[in-house]
């Protein structure tokens, strides 16, 4: 410590500590009261697994679909002036902020058996898209792609322009100075991005009960596992919630080096 | 390489549809506007000069296609590239930071731009190959741009553009990236690929030695107009402004001739020369041209005057001394704002000093004097 600079003020040194504890003990609590002895064939019971798959699947699914229309969408907002930008911005940005369970029910509105689109899905093509794994990847896409979305149109904002420039008099069109310069520069973002994109999909709750409803095996993901073991059986729920903070944790460590090296 | 020979008229009324580049750039922006008459022959290689802000990399961005164009043309042997896309024009760049792409090799930058146009992977790389082994980097090939060296890197932007085979050629700044002893090597490989370059170039730069070395003609423009164009030698033997003047390291002021004597514009000074002119003209001297004194010379040389130290700069082993005229109470002619450069020795016997009272003069067979 530098001497000279002297001691933190305790006004801001008790509060630190009572936040730092606020967000470690709930976890700690979870590796208190977490059934060790049991662990092994609670893990193995065969909805716990389904429930973990169905999630893993659905997130990634969800990402892939965030990446292949957020990070044109993205471009679209940090590289093309148009009027009316702002305000595009501003409603990408409105799941963000939308209480997941209100995302859920506008899906359903909209996308339901008797909603605007879904109606005429379910007529023209027999796509019924509420209370099925589909639902899910929906539901799951919806609440995360403004997450993409914003993180990549930072790092593309963030990125020099010059470089596309650059690209463009090596006679270059706009396609392959996205694919060959623009994106590949991006991609720390874009992988930052779909990190917080697929974590965000991990743990939807309301949208996803709201649009898909809660049927193991097929709409059950971990979250609402966690939700419904609680009520029935709350050392299950504990086990379940130790497996999706194991994976978020395997994630964060797993890329943790990435990111350090992108900056 | 002899540019005079197929220059072409600067005034747009050479041959639009001839070889080389012909442009008229009109081009907008809040604090001026850029409209200047272009032209470089096949092989010749032009320097755009001018202070900050003059609009020397508009121009270029300009003929590049990165900025629009309010009103001119641009055409390059005879191909009128006005309303085509950057991509389009097969106009190569060497940008002044070089923006290599980093994420790509040093083959992979020169290949970017056979490959942006459609040659295959195979036949991009090899040509990529020969660029590098062209500017002398073909063992950095496998090299990042990261791990080049500044003088390195700029080779492989020179070789990038180079290798779409433009009919016109942009260079922004092409050594200022570069510290004084690289420049040096630089500067020398520049010129050797230019004289090599068979089309058009341009060169934006605001270091008087890259102009005078690696240009065949200079154009220079202040707050978007043209100002001066003339072969180097010509620029830097009769500076036309104040800029010029300074960049070329001259005295310059504006004056009336009446046969060998010119009164000057400023003050109340009155030069003799040897050349003898009439009506409006420019004087221009060396600052090496200058003599002080400390008190009134005897003999009373012509073209003195008296005058106050203002500045003393060290520039290697001379000093440069700033004058001021002294204002009319002093008993020589009002005296103009001069530089002089004199040797260390001169500064401890004349004991110049900011303030110091000098008396000045320069011979009249230093002066040079032309029409205005």
């Amino acid at each position: 410590m530098d001497r000279a600079r002297g001691r933190p003020p305790l006004v801001l040194m008790l509060p630190a500590l009572v936040g730092l504890v606020f967000l470690v003990l709930p976890l700690a609590g979870l590796f208190v009261r977490a059934p060790w002895g049991t662990l092994g064939t609670r893990l193995g019971q065969p909805q716990v697994l389904e429930a973990l798959r169905l999630s893993l699947v659905s997130a990634t699914i969800a990402t892939a679909l965030c990446l292949l229309f957020g990070v044109p969408l993205a471009w679209l907002l940090a590289r093309v002036p148009f009027p009316g930008v702002r305000l595009v911005r501003a409603l990408v940005t409105v799941p963000l902020v939308l209480p997941p369970v209100v995302g859920g029910v506008a899906l359903l509105l909209v996308l339901g058996r008797r909603g605007l689109v879904g109606e005429w899905l379910d007529r023209a093509f027999g796509i019924t898209l509420p209370f099925t794994t589909s639902g899910v990847v929906l539901a799951e896409t919806f609440v995360a792609m403004p997450f993409l979305v914003i993180s990549v149109e930072g790092a593309l904002r963030a990125a020099d322009a010059r470089f596309e420039e650059a690209a463009a008099t090596l006679g270059a069109g706009r396609w392959t100075v996205f694919r060959r310069v623009t994106l590949p520069m991006a991609a720390p973002g874009v992988l930052a991005g779909a990190v917080l994109c697929w974590s965000r999909a991990l743990g939807e709750f309301g949208a996803t009960i709201t649009f898909a409803g809660n049927f193991p095996g097929r709409t059950q993901t971990m979250p609402l596992a966690v939700y419904l073991a609680l009520e029935t059986d709350p050392q299950a729920a504990i086990v379940l919630s130790l497996v999706l903070l194991a994976v978020s944790v395997a994630v964060l460590v797993g890329l943790r080096d990435r990111w350090t090296g992108a900056a | 390489m002899t540019a005079s020979a197929n220059r072409v008229r600067l005034d747009g009324s050479g041959r639009p549809d001839g070889p080389g580049l012909d442009a008229r750039l009109v081009v907008r922006r809040p604090r001026f506007d850029l409209d200047l008459v272009l032209t470089a022959a096949p092989g010749e290689v032009v320097a755009l000069l001018g202070p900050n802000g003059a609009g020397k990399s508009t121009a270029l961005r300009a003929l590049a296609g990165l900025t629009t164009l309010a009103d001119g043309h641009v055409r390059v042997d005879g191909r009128d590239l006005t309303n085509l896309p950057p991509d389009e024009r097969g106009v190569g760049m060497v940008f002044q930071e070089y923006l290599l792409f980093p994420h790509l090799s040093a083959l992979e930058n020169v290949a970017f731009g056979p490959r942006a146009q459609g040659t295959g992977r195979r036949e991009a790389r090899r040509r990529a190959a020969e660029w590098l082994e062209h500017v002398g980097l073909a063992e950095h090939a496998s090299a990042r741009p990261r791990a080049l060296s500044g003088g390195q890197a700029q080779r492989v932007a020179l070789a990038r553009a180079l290798a779409v085979r433009p009919g016109l050629l942009l260079l922004d700044e092409p050594l200022s990236a570069l510290d004084a002893h690289t420049r040096l090597e630089v500067r020398a490989a520049l010129r050797r690929h230019l004289a090599g370059f068979a089309g058009a170039a341009v060169m934006v730069t605001h270091d008087p030695l890259d102009a005078l070395t690696l240009a065949d003609r200079l154009v220079v423009i202040e707050g978007g107009r043209l100002v001066q164009e003339g072969v180097p030698s010509e620029v830097a033997r009769r500076p036309r402004t104040p800029y010029v003047a300074r960049l070329v390291g001259l005295n310059l002021f504006r004056g009336r001739a009446d046969g060998g004597t010119v009164a000057l514009a400023d003050g109340n000074l009155k030069i003799d020369a040897v050349t003898s002119l009439e009506g409006d003209v420019f004087l221009a001297f060396e600052p090496s041209a200058v003599a002080l004194y400390r008190s009134r010379p005897d003999g009373s040389p012509r073209n003195l005057w008296k005058a106050r130290v203002a500045a003393v700069e060290s520039r290697g082993d001379r000093f440069r001394i700033r004058l001021d005229g002294t204002g009319p109470d002093a008993s020589g002619p009002d005296g103009p704002r001069v530089s002089a450069d004199v040797t260390a020795a001169a500064v401890a016997d004349l004991g110049l000093a900011e303030g110091s009272p000098v008396w000045a003069s320069v011979k009249a067979t230093e002066v040079r004097v032309y029409p205005a």
